[in-house]
């Protein structure tokens, strides 16, 4: 195989790893609470800016910056869900997300009010890894296994404590479980703090890879909407195989051709899928 | 024919406006937001039958691109080139209508559909950068000394009853919108769309009628604001924050109404000069931060925009009836 192909398949799984931290959290959301949240990618962007600010301008350690970064984007997810999404529950779903569309616009003019348009590097760089004649970035590599394990982590959570168990069960069937005893508002609040969580763990694995500035959630935003609604809307499992699929198309598209070109080939790959299967690719 | 005059003659005062000689900032303004208000209204179309679109942007984009191409690069005049680019831009709004109410793609999906739509145009246009000047934009030549008229090249005034007149399709086209039976076919869609199929309305005609009309809006504004500007530019006429922004001007203003997304267009711009007046250029992001926050705020307070507020009002007033009320179907009431 040629070296180059197999190093642009080797860094679509990469990049696969990267989409799938917002495209888990964002069915999370979803699937619990049945909202989206149109701003998902401005919240990784603040915990962007969050990281650079300790690290660079602060001089923290880039290790305690992350630590700050992760519980600082749940709290955020928590209030977008207590100041815009819970007065809206009862809302028609269009109006939730355009609600959530406005939160998008607060968070790219707070950034650009407070930190400017200026693109800001983090200049943090791991050496290249070599495997066989293939050279891997460390810092992409750091970031896929990082990712990893945050999946891992969800699905522990999900699957082995009693509010996980509640937390599928409510995105099973939110009239009954209620009648279970389950208070949906608790669980609302925990999953809002946990998709604020994986933006904030996706935060950390970006702002190693890509410069911060205002609207740079918007170059990543719409493919991971676009991969959730692949996998299947709320399908976790699903949107986590969808995001190593649609990583795959951009890196090996952007081989044959421009990346540019990659991400509109990508994006057709996408309206295909949803008239051929508008479930999903991956639903039963 | 009652109901004609005060329609032509609010018209016929706003085309006079040029003559009081205002300012030309003032003017700026004003045929800004006609424009805005135009691209508003056309969503609104189709917004108020919960078809909500996250693309729009593409079609302004479509309609603005295809006019600068025709002209830079083939000198045909954007007399011809402003229809044949909202030609287009329709055309691209039926192939993706089409399979999309076919295989019955609504809701959530739908409004992502076209989200990624949206993207797509904005990075075709970046990525055709030889053709397109890419992220840079593009500059409409000079019209040749005399041939400016011909190259729909006016001053602010010129442009200002393009604008008028745009806009007043825009209108019309939602009065005669009203007065259809597509109307009636489509509120009961947007109810209902398996009830609406079983006593026989094509649901996927009715819901493309609908689009073509948005879509034509849309890509009107689009050609009409990139020439005006004389400047195209694939980041202010194509992608999801120029969507989102026709979005915020329909739902601010109140997209049941058809003088709502007006309203919306006229707050959009005021806001965004004044926090540009008051701050100067170094707050940009200020103008977005307060969008954003009363884009929450009606949501949660005023689903129906302005206009809504003023016709509660109105309605609420013993005696009078609802301007342009009568023969007019109720679009899609949000509950509550």
């Amino acid at each position: 195989m040629d070296p180059f192909l197999l190093e642009a398949v080797l860094n679509g799984v990469l990049l696969g790893g990267v989409f799938a931290l917002p495209v888990l959290g964002l069915n999370l959301v979803f699937g619990v609470v049945d909202v989206i949240w149109l701003c998902y990618a401005e919240l990784v962007m603040v915990g962007m800016y969050i990281v650079w600010f300790l690290h660079t301008q602060a001089g923290w350690p880039l290790a305690l910056a992350f630590a700050t970064c992760l519980p600082a984007i749940a709290v955020l997810g928590l209030l977008l869900h207590l100041l815009v999404v819970r007065p809206l529950l009862a809302a028609p779903p269009i109006n939730q997300v355009l609600a959530t569309g406005g939160v998008l616009f607060v968070l790219q003019g707070a950034a650009t009010l407070v930190f400017s348009t200026d693109f800001r590097s983090l200049g943090v760089e791991m050496p290249p890894i070599e495997l066989g004649e293939v050279f891997v970035s460390g810092t992409k590599l750091a970031a896929f296994v990082a990712a990893l394990l945050g999946a891992a982590v969800l699905w522990a959570f999900l699957k082995f404590t009693y509010v996980g168990t509640a937390i599928r069960a409510i995105a099973r069937d939110r009239e009954v479980m209620p009648l279970m005893g389950v208070d949906p508002h608790r669980i609302y609040l925990i999953a809002s703090a946990a998709g604020g969580a994986l933006a904030g763990l996706a935060a950390c694995l970006l702002v190693v890879q890509l410069d911060v500035h205002p609207f740079v959630g918007l170059s990543f935003g719409p493919i991971t909407f676009m991969i959730c609604v692949m996998g299947g809307l709320g399908n976790m499992l699903g949107g986590f195989l969808a995001a190593f699929l649609m990583g795959l198309i951009v890196s090996v598209g952007g081989f044959y051709g421009d990346t540019d070109m990659s991400y509109v080939v990508a994006f057709l790959f996408f309206i295909l899928v949803m008239f051929i299967r508008p479930q999903g690719l991956f639903t039963r | 024919m009652s109901g004609l005059v005060l329609p032509v003659a609010v018209l016929a005062a706003l085309a006079c406006v040029p003559l009081l000689s205002p300012p030309d900032y003032f003017m700026h303004l004003l045929v800004t937001g006609l424009l805005t208000a135009l691209a508003g209204t056309g969503w609104a179309l189709m917004g108020r039958y919960r078809l909500v679109s996250f693309g729009h942007g593409a079609f302004l984009g479509i309609g603005a691109y295809v006019m600068g191409l025709l002209w830079n690069y083939y000198g045909i005049s954007p007399w011809l080139g402003v229809p044949i680019g909202v030609a287009a831009a329709v055309g691209a709004g039926l192939l993706l209508g089409y399979p999309c109410f076919q295989l019955r793609v609504v809701g959530h999906y739908f409004a992502l559909v076209t989200l990624a739509a949206g993207e797509i145009v904005r990075i075709l246009i970046v990525a055709l950068r030889d053709v397109t000047g890419g992220s840079l934009g593009m500059t409409p030549h000079q019209a040749p000394p005399g041939g400016a008229f011909a190259a729909m090249q006016f001053d602010k005034a010129g442009f200002w009853w393009v604008a008028l007149a745009a806009w007043a399709l825009g209108l019309l086209a939602w009065r005669v919108l009203d007065r259809s039976m597509t109307s009636k076919a489509l509120a009961a869609i947007a109810e209902d769309e398996d009830a609406a199929a079983s006593i026989g309305i094509r649901v996927t005609r009715e819901k493309l009628k609908l689009t073509m009309l948005s879509v034509a809006l849309a890509a009107l504004a689009g050609a009409l604001t990139g020439q005006y500007r004389m400047y195209l530019n694939p980041e202010s006429l194509a992608g999801l924050g120029i969507s989102l922004q026709i979005v915020f001007v329909a739902i601010a203003g109140g997209m049941y109404s058809p003088i709502g997304p007006t309203i919306g267009a006229l707050i959009t711009i005021g806001l965004e000069e004044s926090l540009r007046v008051a701050f100067g250029t170094q707050f940009t992001g200020a103008a977005a931060f307060v969008y954003g926050i009363l884009l929450v705020l009606f949501m949660i307070f005023l689903p129906r925009g302005i206009a809504g507020l003023l016709e509660r009002r109105a309605a609420a007033r013993p005696g009078r009836r609802l301007a342009g009320a009568e023969g007019t179907v109720p679009a899609v009431q949000p509950p509550g």
